[in-house]
């Protein structure tokens, strides 16, 4: 702050003053067509979302134009169906506990091989970089579900991995892989890994290795210098990339369904249930807006966080 | 520019194409056989796309929201009544159509559709379970093959996500009637079903691979999908569970807003001929209610247990009704709580 105190420019005259004012205007024109998809796809269908949410259901989906709260008070409270009491609606709970699990995990998987390979990428020479990131974004190419699917060939019981491990006699019958959570995570981490390694990338790639280096003459071993020199100036690479995996796991929905076998929902499923078979679109919409604001309220946080460090920077 | 001028006209002509003659298709998946499409196409030279769902509430909340473009949707018995009341299918009056006389008299004045007025049979079928007897080799005539599963089974189980099917087993299975209300029965329903679903695998549709494959073992299943596993994989059998079963029919209607009226209504038609019916079971493995059809359809049909059900458990066998709306809403939450 105190550096902008010293630079404050002189007082602009009345020409630049007009000029300044102009540029703004420019601005403001090109971003228009931007504002205006955003606002038209997805401000508009996030009011419809928010409106239907305080209606009725209708006998068979749709919404009833009456006004009505329940949607918002089933997301986390329930009355038994069999004695009427009111209670905890434990299976949303549940469930969200399910994808917040998951998703924690999967995080944490992808910053375990990301990392690395985000490092390894960064300190290749300057022409070789080019081609492993290129590497990274290959699986892109192909459609989601098809990668998913693919998958499902490697763990399911006749897949590749059980028939080698078979073939090599460490198992006696195939491992159970397929529709368990630990192909949710596994399909997950998969998806998700190049979310992770680009913006690591972009951090350890701005990194000096000078300073590393001054660790090292400051009688700092290698951990010293990764905790302390190197963690904390790669650390918006990996918040950033945490970020991106955390959120679009949480509303996961392909590679559930797919590798997860629907027997345990997710809670992308869960409010793909209530606009499906379960007819209740107020209570699928609650359900939505309540995990955006769920979202919502961790990236504030790390927006405080993240500018609270520059501050002290 | 020249690239961006070739583009438009490309479009233009796209959409002039549109023009002539199409037909857009909503059907389940894997349901439709290719040849009945490329014979309707020859004969009439109307061109079709197919569009997949994979369950009745999909395909209703989907035309619903509007904008679909389809023109004909196949639902079950069961939603019938709601694609009607919900005034989203055209009275094409299929009873007065040119193949109507071709239709078997069973399935003429149906509860979902009294006379045929709006809807043409397309297949039906049963809900039972499908058991790879190579892993077990006891009774599967029984809903307890996935309600109380055998040891031998524990853990292989698939089951569809069928929430009207697997509650009218469920609910049968305790001797209670299907759309019951009855809190007593419905308490051991949800208990049962969430002690069942522990030994479960999975909650899933596109079975006929993973149970040719061997991932999974049993299950609830549709009959002619479980024929055409057996196709695959000859240790796989059909039993129809002793303490009821549910028949089915999916029928083919057309839609308020079509746009192609008069090519629906002609496909309509065209599936109520003997030959084309056949081309219907002849790929997906289930009777379709066309008299005369049986002569065009393959040998292994008019012997598979699949399709033939045994005498004995031929009363066992029930329509599921349409539910009222609190009902529904009573088997949504047990369904939730299921899947917690």
């Amino acid at each position: 702050m105190s550096d902008m105190a010293l630079n404050t420019p002189p007082e602009p005259g009345a020409l630049e003053l007009e000029e300044a004012q102009q540029d703004n205007r420019s601005r403001w024109l090109l971003a228009l067509p931007a504002m205006v998809i955003i606002g038209c796809f997805a401000t508009l269908p996030l009011l419809v979302m928010l409106v239907y949410a305080f209606l009725t259901p209708g006998d068979y989906g749709n919404v009833v134009w009456k006004f009505s709260t329940d949607g918002w008070v089933s997301v986390l409270l329930q009355r038994d169906i069999f004695d009427d009491t009111l209670m905890w609606a434990d299976a949303h709970l549940s469930i969200f506990w399910r994808s917040l699990r998951l998703s924690l995990i999967t995080t944490i998987l992808t910053l375990i091989f990301g990392v690395p390979t985000a490092w390894f990428i960064a300190t290749r020479p300057r022409e070789k970089r080019q081609f492993w990131l290129f590497l990274v974004t290959v699986p892109f190419w192909t459609n989601l579900l098809v990668r998913t699917i693919a998958i499902q060939e490697l763990i399911r019981s006749e897949g590749v991995i059980n028939l080698i491990l078979l073939k090599i006699g460490i198992i006696d019958e195939p491992i159970q892989m397929m529709f368990t959570d630990f192909a949710i995570g596994f399909g997950m981490t998969y998806v998700y890994l190049p979310l992770m390694v680009l913006p690591v990338y972009a951090a350890v790639d701005k990194l000096d290795f000078r300073l590393v280096e001054a660790a090292h003459d400051l009688y700092a071993g290698r951990w010293t210098a990764f905790r302390r020199v190197i963690l904390p100036l790669i650390k918006p690479g990996i918040i950033a990339g945490s970020i991106l995996v955390f959120i679009p796991c949480l509303g996961a929905y392909v590679t559930p369904r797919v590798l997860g076998g629907g027997k345990n929902l997710m809670f992308g499923n869960l409010i793909e249930l209530q606009f499906g078979a379960g007819r209740n679109w107020p209570l699928g919409a609650a359900l939505s807006l309540t995990l955006m604001a769920i979202v919502m309220v961790a990236l504030i946080y790390y927006v405080r966080v993240t500018s609270r460090e520059r501050e002290d920077v | 520019m020249k690239k961006l001028f070739a583009a438009a006209s490309v479009l233009a002509l796209s959409a002039t194409g549109a023009m002539a003659q199409e037909l857009n298709i909503y059907n389940w998946g894997n349901y439709t056989n290719p040849k009945l499409i490329e014979k309707f196409e020859a004969e009439t030279g109307i061109k079709v796309t197919i569009t997949d769902y994979d369950s009745n509430d999909t395909a209703l909340a989907k035309v619903k929201a509007g904008g679909h473009g389809f023109d004909i949707v196949v639902p079950s018995a069961t939603y019938v009544p709601i694609w009607v009341s919900e005034g989203l299918l055209e009275e094409t009056r299929p009873d007065e159509m040119e193949n109507f006389s071709n239709v078997d008299p069973v399935w003429i004045d149906v509860p979902w559709d009294e006379g045929r007025h709006y809807t043409v049979p397309w297949q039906w079928g049963t809900t039972g379970v499908a058991v790879n007897t190579k892993y077990y080799d006891g009774d599967i005539d029984t809903s307890a093959i996935f309600m109380d599963p055998p040891e031998e089974l524990k853990g292989k189980i698939n089951v569809v996500p069928e929430m009207g099917d697997v509650m009218g087993l469920a609910i049968m299975y305790y001797g209670g009637e299907p759309c019951t209300n009855d809190k007593e029965i419905l308490k051991q329903v949800r208990d049962g079903l969430v002690e069942a679903k522990k030994s479960w695998l999975g909650m899933d549709y596109g079975n006929i691979e993973k149970f040719a494959k061997e991932d999974v073992w049993a299950g609830v299943n549709w009959n002619g999908s479980t024929f055409r596993m057996r196709l695959a994989n000859e240790d796989i059998a059909y039993g129809y569970p002793k303490e009821g079963y549910v028949v089915w029919m999916d029928s083919v209607a057309v839609l308020k807003d079509a746009q192609n009226m008069e090519e629906a209504k002609t496909f309509q038609n065209f599936i109520m001929e003997p030959e084309n019916a056949a081309l219907i079971s002849e790929f997906a493995r289930y009777a379709n209610g066309i008299t005369g059809s049986e002569e065009f359809m393959p040998e292994d049909m008019k012997t598979a247990r699949e399709i033939n059900i045994p005498a004995e458990l031929k009363d066992k066998g029930t329509f599921l009704p349409t539910c009222d709306p609190d009902t529904q809403a009573l088997y949504t939450r047990i369904w939730t709580d299921l899947q917690k």
